[in-house]
C-alpha cells in the first residue's frame, strides 16, 4: 500500500487540472471531483497508517529528476514512514471534511468550482510536503500551498480588504521562505545533496559541522516561522480570516499552518544537536503562545478569537519540539486539527446563521442550533484541555516533557534548562488564558440572549455532518497517544527512537486541569450574563490599547517596512524596470529603425552613385589584402 | 622597353575612363568611357602577354575575345539607350532612378 | 632610348590626351572623334607590342564598327550639346575624379612594386597563322562561347530595339 501513496497528492493535482478545465460544467460545479480525489487519498491514507501501527517499514523510492553537472542531482521521491502516515491521515480527513461542508457554506457563490479547484491543489501541495523525501520537493509543495492561501483568502476580493489580507499573508510567509531557502542551500551544500535522509545522516556522522547545522537549521526555521504564525511573522494569520471559512479551518488551523511544526519535526535529528536553535524556538514559541493568548481574550470577531488560538496552540507544539518533545508536538498536530478544524467549521454555521462575525451580534445560540452548540463545546473543552478530550493528552505531554526539561533534568534534547523553565510556566499561564478566553466565546455565543437582528437556525445536514464526525475526532483522537502501540511508536524512526507512551506525572495533570478549570470558572463568571457594557479589560486603558493595536506590531511592520519599501524601493525598481530594462529592449527596436532610415539614402537609384562606391571598395579591398598577405 | 611603360598608358586609360563613367551624364557617353576601360585592359594582356613570351599567345587572343564581348556590350547598351529615349525623352542617366528608397 | 620606345611614348601621350578629351568634351561628336584617336593609339600600341593581327582587328572592329555604332547611337537619341547637360554636378565631377585618381595610383603603386624593373624583350611579331593555332587548338571553347555571346548580343539587340 505504500507503493499507492504518491497517489495521494497526484488524485488531488488531477481534481485541480480537471476542475479548472471543465469544473463550470460539470453537474454540481464539479465539487463531487475534488471530494472523490480526497476520498480516495483517505482511504489509502487510513489504509497506510494502519500498516504503520501494524509495525510496517519505512517506505522509501526515489529516481533522479534534474541531474546538475557530474555530481549533484534533484531527485523526485518520497518517503512513507509513521510521521508521513500519520500527516496523511490529518491532510486527508480535514481535508475531506471541508470540502464536504463547502458544498453547503459556498452554494451559490460566483466563483464556486474555482474555489474547490483551488482547495484541491492545496491539498496536493501540502500532501507533496508530508511525502517528500528532499528538501526541494518539499519547498515545491511549500510553495503552492502559499499561493493557494493567497487564491484562497483573497476569495471575496471584491472588498479591497480582503485582497490585501491576501497579499499581506501571502508577503509575510515569503519573508519567512526567504530564510527556509537559504537554509536548503546551507544544508544542500553542506550535505552536497538535497535528500533529507542524507542530510540527517550528515549531521549525525558528524560530516557537516555543528556551526553549518545550527546555521541551517535556525534558517529553515525562519520558514516554519512564517507558515506557521510564530512571532515575529504571525500578524498574517488573523487577517486571513478574511476568507471563507472553511479555508480558514482546512488552511489556517489544521494543515497549511501546520507544514512549520511538520518540518522541524521532519528535519528533528538536525535540530536535537543545535542547543541554540532550539533555545531560540523555546524562547519565540513561549513569546507567542502568550501574548496570542492576551489577544484572543478582546476580539469581538469570533474566527479571529479562534485565529489566535491557533497560533498560541501552534506555540504550544514548537514549544514541545523545542524541549526535546518530538512525539508530544506531533501529538498536538494531531489533536488540534480535528478539534481546531471542528471549531472553525461550527463558527462558520454560525456565522452562515446570523450572518454576521461578531459575537457581540450572537447569544443564546445554545437554544437555535443545538447540534453545533454541542459540537463546539465538544471542541472548545478539547481545546482547554479537558480530559478525556483530546486536546488534554497531548497538552499534558507537552506539560510534561517542558517540566522534565526543566525542572526534572530529563531532557532528551540539547535545550538549555532555563528555556525549557520559561516553555514550561508560560504553558501553564497560557493554559489558564486559554480557558478563560474559551469560556469567553462560550458564554458570548451561545448563552444569555441573543443580540442580534436575524432569524438563527441550525444548519443543513452537509454542514452538519462533518461537525458531528470531527466531533467524535475531537473526543477521542487522544487515545491514540496511550499504550505501548501509540502514537510515538508509530512516528518513530532510527534517528528519533520513541521515549515510551505518555507518562502520566499525576501532579501535573492536577495542576493542569485546576488551571483549566479555573480559567473557564473565571469566563463564565465575567461572561454568563452576555456581553458587558465594557469590556473589563477597558477599565485599564494602556493594556486595552496595546491589545487593540496588536501590541503595535502591525504599526510597525507597517510603517518601518512597508512604507519604506512601498514607498522607496518600489517605485524606485518600477523605474528602473520601465526605463531602464524596457529601454534597453525598446532602444534596440528603435535603434534599428533608426539605422535602417538613414541606410535607405545609399539606394539612390543612381547606377553612377553605384560605381563610385565599386571602384572605391576595389581599391579599399586591394590596400587591404596587399597589406594583410603582405607584399 | 620597360614593362612599366604599357602598364602605366594602361592604368592611366583606365582611370579616366573610370572618371568618365562616373562624371557625364549622358548614356551613351558612359559607354564611350566604358569602351576605354577596356581597351586599357587589353593593353594589359598584350603587354604581359609580350613580356612573358608566351608560346600560346594567351594574351592576344584573350585581347581578341575581349573585343568581341565590348563589341556585344555595345551593342545591347545602345539598344537599351534607345530605348530608354524612345521612353523617356532624355538620356540623363542621373533620371533613370526608379530603383531607390 | 630606343627607338620602340621613343614611338611608344609618343602614341601614349597622344592616346592619353586623346583620352582625357573624350571624358571632358563639350561636344559628344567631339568626344566621339577623340575616341577614335585614342583606339587608334592604342593599335599602335598593339603593333609595338609585337601583335599586328590584334592591332588590325582594334582598327576594323573598335574604330570601324563600335564608334560608328556609337555615332549612330547619339543621332538617334538628340544628344544635347554643352557641358550643363553633358557633365554631372561638380560634386559628382569631383567625387568621380577622387575615385579615379584612387584607382590609378593604387594601380601604379602595386604594379610597380610588382614589375617595376622588368622588361619587355625585344621580339618577333607573333604571326597571324601562329595566332589562328593558338586560337583553335588550345581556346576552342572560349571562342565558342564568345560566338554564342555575340549571337545572343544580336538576337538580343534586335528584340530590344524593334519598334512594335
Amino acid at each position: 500500500m505504500e507503493k499507492l501513496a504518491w497517489l495521494v497528492p497526484a488524485l488531488p493535482l488531477v481534481a485541480w487540472a480537471v476542475l479548472l478545465l471543465v469544473g463550470k460544467r460539470l453537474p454540481g460545479g464539479g465539487a463531487a471531483v475534488g471530494i472523490l480525489a480526497v476520498a480516495v487519498g483517505w482511504v489509502i491514507s487510513l489504509a497506510i497508517l494502519f500498516g504503520v501501527i501494524g509495525g510496517a517499514d519505512a517506505y522509501h523510492v526515489s529516481r533522479e529528476w534534474a541531474p546538475i553537472g557530474a555530481s549533484f542531482d534533484i531527485p523526485l521521491g518520497m518517503i512513507v514512514d509513521g510521521l508521513t502516515a500519520v500527516m496523511l491521515v490529518v491532510v486527508t480527513t480535514i481535508s475531506l471534511f471541508v470540502q464536504i461542508y463547502s458544498i453547503s457554506y459556498m452554494r451559490g457563490d460566483e466563483r464556486y468550482t474555482f474555489f474547490f479547484a483551488m482547495l484541491s491543489l492545496f491539498t496536493a501541495g501540502m500532501l507533496i510536503v508530508v511525502l517528500a523525501d528532499n528538501l526541494l520537493l518539499l519547498l515545491f509543495g511549500w510553495e503552492i500551498m502559499g499561493i493557494c492561501s493567497y487564491f484562497l483568502i483573497g476569495h471575496y476580493w471584491e472588498d479591497v480588504a480582503n485582497a490585501r489580507a491576501a497579499i499581506k499573508a501571502f508577503l509575510t510567509t515569503r519573508v519567512g521562505d526567504l530564510g527556509f531557502m537559504a537554509g536548503i542551500f546551507v544544508f544542500a551544500w553542506a550535505a552536497r545533496s538535497f535528500e533529507i535522509e542524507r542530510i540527517i545522516a550528515g549531521v549525525h556522522d558528524g560530516d557537516i559541522g555543528a556551526a553549518t547545522a545550527t546555521l541551517g537549521a535556525a534558517l529553515l526555521f525562519c520558514g516554519a516561522i512564517g507558515k506557521s504564525g510564530q512571532f515575529p511573522l504571525h500578524t498574517w494569520l488573523p487577517d486571513a480570516m478574511a476568507g471563507p471559512t472553511p479555508v480558514s479551518a482546512l488552511i489556517h488551523a489544521a494543515t497549511m499552518v501546520a507544514a512549520g511544526v511538520f518540518l522541524v519535526a521532519r528535519m528533528y535529528p538536525v535540530f536535537e544537536t543545535s542547543g541554540s536553535v532550539l533555545d531560540e524556538i523555546g524562547i519565540l514559541a513561549s513569546i507567542t503562545m502568550l501574548i496570542a493568548a492576551l489577544l484572543a481574550l478582546v476580539q469581538d470577531d469570533i474566527k479571529r478569537v479562534l485565529a489566535y488560538s491557533t497560533v498560541s496552540q501552534l506555540a504550544y507544539m514548537m514549544g514541545a519540539l523545542s524541549v526535546g518533545g518530538y512525539s508530544a508536538g506531533i501529538f498536538h498536530l494531531f489533536t488540534h486539527a480535528f478539534f481546531k478544524a471542528l471549531l472553525f467549521l461550527a463558527a462558520g454555521a454560525i456565522i452562515h446563521a446570523v450572518h454576521s462575525n461578531n459575537m457581540s451580534e450572537m447569544g443564546g445560540l445554545a437554544r437555535a442550533m443545538p447540534v453545533t452548540f454541542v459540537t463546539f463545546l465538544v471542541g472548545a473543552l478539547a481545546l482547554t484541555g479537558i480530559a478525556p478530550l483530546a486536546g488534554f493528552w497531548s497538552k499534558d505531554e507537552i506539560l510534561t516533557d517542558a517540566w522534565n526539561a526543566g525542572y526534572a533534568g530529563a531532557g532528551e534534547a540539547a535545550t538549555s534548562q532555563s528555556v525549557a523553565q520559561i516553555v514550561f510556566v508560560t504553558g501553564m499561564v497560557t493554559a489558564f488564558l486559554t480557558a478563560l478566553y474559551v469560556g469567553r466565546m462560550l458564554w458570548l455565543t451561545f448563552g444569555a440572549a441573543y443580540r442580534g437582528q436575524g432569524h438563527p437556525h441550525e444548519a443543513d445536514a452537509a454542514m452538519l455532518f462533518p461537525l458531528v464526525a470531527l466531533a467524535v475526532g475531537a473526543a477521542l483522537a487522544g487515545f491514540v497517544g496511550l499504550g505501548d502501540n501509540s502514537i510515538a511508536t508509530w512516528i518513530q524512526t532510527e534517528a528519533l527512537p520513541a521515549h515510551g507512551p505518555v507518562t502520566l506525572n499525576l501532579g501535573l495533570i492536577v495542576a493542569t486541569t485546576v488551571v483549566a478549570l479555573a480559567g473557564l470558572a473565571l469566563g463564565t463568571a465575567l461572561y454568563r450574563r452576555g456581553l458587558p457594557e465594557r469590556e473589563y479589560l477597558e477599565r485599564v486603558p494602556l493594556v486595552w490599547k496595546t491589545l487593540q493595536r496588536k501590541f503595535f506590531l502591525d504599526d510597525l511592520y507597517e510603517q518601518g517596512i512597508v512604507r519604506a519599501v512601498a514607498g522607496a524601493l518600489a517605485p524606485a525598481t518600477y523605474w528602473f524596470d520601465q526605463r531602464v530594462i524596457d529601454g534597453v529592449v525598446d532602444g534596440a527596436g528603435l535603434g534599428t529603425r533608426r539605422l535602417a532610415r538613414g541606410l535607405r539614402y545609399v539606394q539612390s537609384g543612381q547606377v553612377q552613385w553605384y560605381a563610385a562606391a565599386l571602384f572605391l571598395g576595389v581599391v579599399g579591398l586591394a590596400v587591404v589584402v596587399t597589406q594583410l598577405i603582405g607584399s | 622597353m620597360p614593362l612599366m611603360y604599357p602598364l602605366v598608358f594602361a592604368a592611366f586609360l583606365f582611370s579616366i575612363g573610370v572618371y568618365g563613367v562616373l562624371a557625364r551624364r549622358n548614356a551613351v557617353m558612359v559607354l564611350m568611357s566604358i569602351e576605354l576601360m577596356l581597351n586599357a585592359v587589353n593593353i594589359n594582356l598584350i603587354a604581359f602577354n609580350a613580356y612573358l613570351r608566351d608560346q600560346l599567345a594567351t594574351g592576344q587572343v584573350f585581347a581578341l575575345f575581349v573585343i568581341a564581348v565590348a563589341a556585344a556590350e555595345v551593342g545591347i547598351g545602345l539598344a537599351i539607350v534607345l530605348l530608354i529615349f524612345r521612353n523617356r525623352e532624355t538620356v540623363n542617366i542621373d533620371e533613370v532612378d526608379l530603383l531607390r528608397w | 632610348m630606343t627607338g620602340q620606345e621613343v614611338a611608344f611614348l609618343i602614341l601614349a601621350v597622344i592616346g592619353g590626351l586623346a583620352g582625357l578629351l573624350v571624358v571632358t568634351s563639350r561636344n559628344v561628336v567631339h568626344a566621339a572623334l577623340y575616341l577614335v584617336v585614342a583606339l587608334a593609339s592604342v593599335a599602335g600600341v598593339y603593333l609595338l607590342l609585337a601583335a599586328p593581327f590584334v592591332a588590325f582587328v582594334q582598327v576594323i572592329i573598335y574604330v570601324g564598327a563600335i564608334v560608328v555604332l556609337l555615332l549612330f547611337g547619339i543621332m538617334l537619341t538628340r544628344a544635347p550639346v554643352g557641358r550643363r547637360v553633358l557633365d554631372n554636378t561638380l560634386r559628382a565631377r569631383v567625387g568621380a575624379f577622387v575615385v579615379g585618381g584612387g584607382v590609378f595610383v593604387m594601380l601604379t603603386v602595386f604594379l610597380a612594386g610588382a614589375f617595376g624593373s622588368e622588361r619587355i624583350a625585344t621580339q618577333a611579331a607573333t604571326s597571324t597563322a601562329a595566332l589562328g593555332e593558338s586560337m583553335f587548338r588550345n581556346f576552342v571553347l572560349p571562342f565558342e562561347a564568345v560566338s554564342v555571346l555575340l549571337l545572343a548580343a544580336l538576337i538580343g539587340a534586335i528584340v530590344l530595339a524593334r519598334r512594335d
